[in-house]
C-alpha cells in the first residue's frame, strides 16, 4: 500500500492551501474580469485604455515570471511605503506582505485578465433588445445588470470560466517554486529527502485530476441552470 | 563592428547590473528557451496528428487509451509531470550504466520530453475538435467519389481540419512559450533561469524580471503575428469578400 | 453587486496588510532556508531543528523574547528581510562586503570553510581550471560558492545552479553532477557521511579569498535595526562564555 513515511499530514494540509489557494484567486479574478470587462465597454477613453494595457500585458509575459515580479518586486514596493513613513514621519509601520495573500493577489491578478475577455465576449452576446426592455420597464441600471445582464452572461461567460479555472487550478502549482507550501512542494521536499518521487508526486497528480473532475461535473450542473429557458440550446 | 562595441560599452557604462556578463546569461537564456519551446511544439505536433485522428476513431479500444492520455496530461500541473520525468528518470533500473544516459542526465532533454508529452496532449485535443467540425457534405461528397477512408483523411478531413485548428493552435504555441518559463526549476538556464540568476546575485527583482518579461512579450507578439498572418493567407476563403 | 465586490476587495486588503502594527522587538521573526543539514533541516514529523535553530532559539531565551521561524528560499532571503516578512536573517549567511551594502550583521557565530565534493571515483586530486574543464558543477543559487564558481569557472565548467541543497545533492547521488561546491559542514553530513554513496572532499578546505568567503556566518538585521544587532550580539558573548555555545556546537559537529 501507500506508505508515505509520515509526510501524509502534511501533504493533506498542502492540499487544503492549493485548494483555498485557487479559490480565493477565482473569486478575486472574477471580481477583477467584471471591472474589466465593464472598463473595456465604457464610453471612458481613459478606462478602456487602461484595460487593454493591463490585458495585454499580463497574457504576453508567463505566470512564473509575473508571479515573481509581484511577490519579490511587490515586497520591495510595499517596503518604499514603510521606508518612506519611516524616515519621513517616524512611523514604523510594519506591513507583513503574507506569502499566502502574495499568492491570492499575484493569481488573480494574472486570471483577471483572462476573465475580462470572456466577461466581455459573454456582456456583449447579451440582447440588447431585452436590456431596453428592462429599461422600459423602469429599472435602475443596477437591477438590470442583476435581474438581466448577469444571469443571461453568466451562460455565455461558463464554458470560458470553467475552462479559466482548470488552468488556474494548475497554476497554483507554480506557487511552490516561490516558497509557499502548497501540495506540490511539500510531494517534491518529500521525493527528495525520501529519494522516492512516484510516492509522493503521482498521489499529488491524481489529487488535482480528481479536483479537475469535480469541477467539470460542477460546471455542467450551473450551465445545466443557466440554460433554463434555452431549450437545449 | 568596433563603434558598436564602444557605443554598447558606453550605454552600459555606470549600469552595475546590465553588464556584458549578465546580458551573456540572457542571450544563452533566450536560445535555451527557444530551443526548447520550438522542438518540443515540433515533436508534439508530429505525435498529436497521428494521436487526434485515433482519438476520433468510432472504436472505444483506440479512442480511450489517447483520452486517458489527454486527460492526465491535460489535468496535472506541467510542473509535476516535469518533476516525475526529470527525477523518475533517475530511478529507472541500470539507466546510469546505459547508452540514454549522456542524453538523459542533463536537464536539457527530461524538460523536452515533458514539454512535448505535454504539448502533443493539448494539441491533440484541438486537432480531434477541428476533425469533429468536418462538414458532413465535405465528407459524402468525398464518399460519392469513392475516395478510401486513408485517402479522404489525407485529401479532405486532414487539410481543413488543420485550418480551422489554426487559432486554436496559435495559443497553444503562446501558452508552450510561457509554460517554458519552469524549466528553471530543474536547473536549466533558460530566459527565467537568467533572471532568477541575475536577482539573486544582486537582489533587484524590478530590473532582472521586467526585462526578462519584455522579451517573453516581444516572442509572444511575433507568435501572435506569425499566427495571424498564416491565417490570413490559410484562411482567405473564410474572410468576408470586399467587393 | 458592486456592494460584494468592495466587501471583497476590502477582505483582500485586509488579509495582505493583516499585520501591518508598530515593532518593538517582543517577538521576533527570523528568516531561513530549509534544508541546510546540520545547520537548519527538518524531521520527517516536521520539527525544525539545527545549529542555527538551537543557537538562535537559546539566543531569544536570553533576551527575554518570542521568536518565531520564517521558512524562505536562499534566493528570496534578503529582499525578503527587506520586506519585513522576518527581523533577522540566521541561515548559514557568510558576511562579506557584497552583503554588508544591504543589511546589517551581527558579530560573526561561527567560521565555516566551504570544500569540494565528489563521487570517491573521480580521479583528481584539487579543483582547478584543468581538472575541472568539461565537468558539470553543482552550487547553490546566489551563494557565495555560487559566485566563486561563476567567476572562477564558468569559462571551462558547465555549472548547475539549484534553489536548495538538497536539491543538489539528489542529483549528486543521480550522477547528474561530477562535483558541488558546499559549505563544509553542509556536504560533510549529507554526503561524506550518507550511506548511498561513496563521496570524498577533493583537495583543501577553501576560505579564501576573503572577497567571496568573507569572515564567518553573521545574523543579519536590516540596516536600520542596530539596537537589535546589538541585543542580539550582547546575547551572543553571553552564551559564548558561560558554555552554551560549546554544548551546542558538539550536538551537531561533535568535539573538534
Amino acid at each position: 500500500m501507500l506508505d508515505l513515511q509520515g509526510y501524509g499530514p502534511r501533504l493533506i494540509e498542502g492540499a487544503g492551501v492549493t485548494i483555498q489557494l485557487a479559490v480565493l484567486s477565482l473569486l478575486l479574478a472574477i471580481i477583477l474580469g467584471l471591472l474589466t470587462a465593464t472598463a473595456k465597454m465604457s464610453r471612458n477613453w481613459f478606462l478602456r485604455r487602461t484595460a487593454t494595457v493591463y490585458t495585454t500585458l499580463i497574457r504576453g509575459v508567463p505566470d512564473l515570471v509575473l508571479m515573481m515580479l509581484l511577490f519579490f518586486g511587490g515586497q520591495i514596493g510595499v517596503n518604499a511605503i514603510s521606508d518612506m513613513l519611516y524616515y519621513n514621519y517616524e512611523i514604523d509601520l510594519y506591513i507583513n506582505f503574507n506569502a499566502f495573500a502574495a499568492g491570492v493577489l499575484t493569481i488573480g491578478f494574472i486570471f483577471g485578465a483572462y476573465m475580462g475577455e470572456t466577461f466581455r465576449g459573454a456582456f456583449m452576446a447579451v440582447d440588447n433588445g431585452q436590456i431596453e426592455a428592462g429599461k422600459a420597464y423602469g429599472m435602475s441600471s443596477g437591477l438590470v445588470f442583476r435581474r438581466i445582464r448577469f444571469p443571461q452572461m453568466m451562460r455565455h461567460a461558463l464554458p470560458g470560466l470553467s475552462n479559466n479555472w482548470m488552468v488556474l487550478l494548475k497554476t497554483t502549482a507554480l506557487v511552490s517554486v516561490i516558497g509557499l507550501t502548497d501540495m506540490v512542494r511539500v510531494a517534491a521536499e518529500a521525493s527528495r529527502a525520501t529519494h522516492e518521487p512516484f510516492t509522493f508526486l503521482i498521489p499529488v497528480a491524481v489529487v488535482y485530476l480528481l479536483i479537475a473532475s469535480v469541477s467539470e461535473w460542477i460546471f455542467a450542473r450551473l450551465q445545466k441552470r443557466y440554460d433554463i429557458g434555452f431549450g437545449g440550446q | 563592428m568596433l563603434d558598436i562595441s564602444t557605443w554598447f560599452n558606453d550605454a552600459l557604462a555606470g549600469n552595475t547590473i546590465f553588464t556584458a556578463d549578465t546580458l551573456g546569461y540572457y542571450a544563452q537564456g533566450f536560445v535555451t528557451t527557444t530551443q526548447l519551446v520550438f522542438l518540443s511544439l515540433i515533436a508534439g505536433l508530429i505525435i498529436a496528428v497521428p494521436l487526434a485522428i485515433m482519438r476520433s476513431s468510432k472504436h472505444k479500444w483506440i479512442s480511450l487509451p489517447i483520452y486517458l492520455f489527454t486527460y492526465v496530461f491535460r489535468g496535472t500541473p506541467l510542473l509535476i509531470q516535469l518533476y516525475i520525468i526529470y527525477y523518475g528518470v533517475v530511478f529507472i533500473d541500470g539507466i546510469q550504466e546505459s547508452f540514454l544516459w549522456p542524453i538523459l542526465r542533463g536537464a536539457f532533454y527530461p524538460a523536452l520530453i515533458a514539454f512535448t508529452l505535454n504539448t502533443a496532449a493539448y494539441t491533440t485535443e484541438i486537432f480531434r475538435g477541428a476533425i469533429k467540425a468536418t462538414s458532413q457534405g465535405e465528407i459524402e461528397a468525398a464518399r460519392a467519389y469513392g475516395m478510401s477512408r486513408g485517402l479522404m483523411m489525407r485529401r479532405i478531413i486532414l487539410p481543413s481540419a488543420f485550418r480551422r485548428a489554426l487559432p486554436a493552435y496559435g495559443n497553444e504555441v503562446i501558452f508552450m512559450l510561457h509554460a517554458s518559463a519552469i524549466a528553471s526549476v530543474v536547473t536549466l538556464m533558460d530566459l527565467t533561469g537568467a533572471a532568477r540568476f541575475v536577482y539573486a546575485r544582486f537582489y533587484a527583482p524590478f530590473d532582472a524580471f521586467l526585462f526578462v518579461a519584455a522579451i517573453y512579450l516581444c516572442l509572444t507578439f511575433a507568435i501572435l503575428y506569425f499566427f495571424r498572418f498564416l491565417e490570413k493567407r490559410l484562411l482567405a476563403h473564410l474572410q468576408p469578400q470586399t467587393p | 453587486m458592486k456592494k460584494l465586490v468592495t466587501v471583497s476587495l476590502l477582505g483582500v486588503a485586509i488579509a495582505a496588510a493583516s499585520s501591518a502594527q508598530a515593532r518593538d522587538y517582543d517577538n521576533v521573526r527570523i528568516g531561513v532556508d530549509v534544508p541546510y543539514e546540520p545547520m537548519e533541516f527538518r524531521t520527517a514529523e516536521g520539527e525544525l531543528t539545527g545549529f542555527d535553530i538551537d543557537l538562535g532559539n537559546e539566543l531569544c531565551d536570553r533576551m527575554g523574547v518570542t521568536c518565531e521561524w520564517v521558512e524562505q528560499e536562499w534566493d528570496g532571503i534578503v529582499p525578503g528581510l527587506m520586506s519585513r516578512n522576518y527581523d533577522a536573517i540566521m541561515s548559514s549567511m557568510t558576511i562579506n562586503d557584497e552583503r554588508r551594502e544591504q543589511v546589517l550583521f551581527s558579530d560573526p557565530y561561527i567560521t565555516m570553510p566551504s570544500a569540494w565534493f565528489a563521487a570517491s571515483d573521480l580521479d583528481i586530486s584539487e579543483a582547478n581550471e584543468e581538472t575541472l574543464a568539461g565537468m558539470t558543477i553543482g552550487v547553490q543559487r546566489g551563494t557565495l560558492q555560487d559566485n566563486y564558481v561563476t567567476d572562477n569557472f564558468s569559462s571551462v565548467a558547465e555549472i548547475s545552479r539549484y534553489s536548495t541543497a538538497d536539491d543538489m545533492v539528489l542529483d549528486m547521488e543521480a550522477e547528474r553532477l561530477d562535483i558541488v561546491f558546499l559549505d563544509f559542514p553542509i556536504g560533510q553530513t549529507t554526503l561524506l557521511e550518507s550511506d548511498d554513496a561513496d563521496y570524498v572532499v577533493i583537495g583543501e578546505r577553501i576560505s579564501e579569498p576573503k572577497e567571496y568567503f568573507g569572515d564567518g556566518f553573521g545574523i543579519a538585521f536590516r540596516q536600520r535595526d542596530e539596537a537589535l544587532a546589538e541585543k542580539f550580539n550582547e546575547a551572543l558573548a553571553e552564551v559564548q562564555e558561560d558554555g552554551t555555545y560549546d554544548e551546542i556546537f558538539t550536538r551537531y559537529f561533535g568535539e573538534e
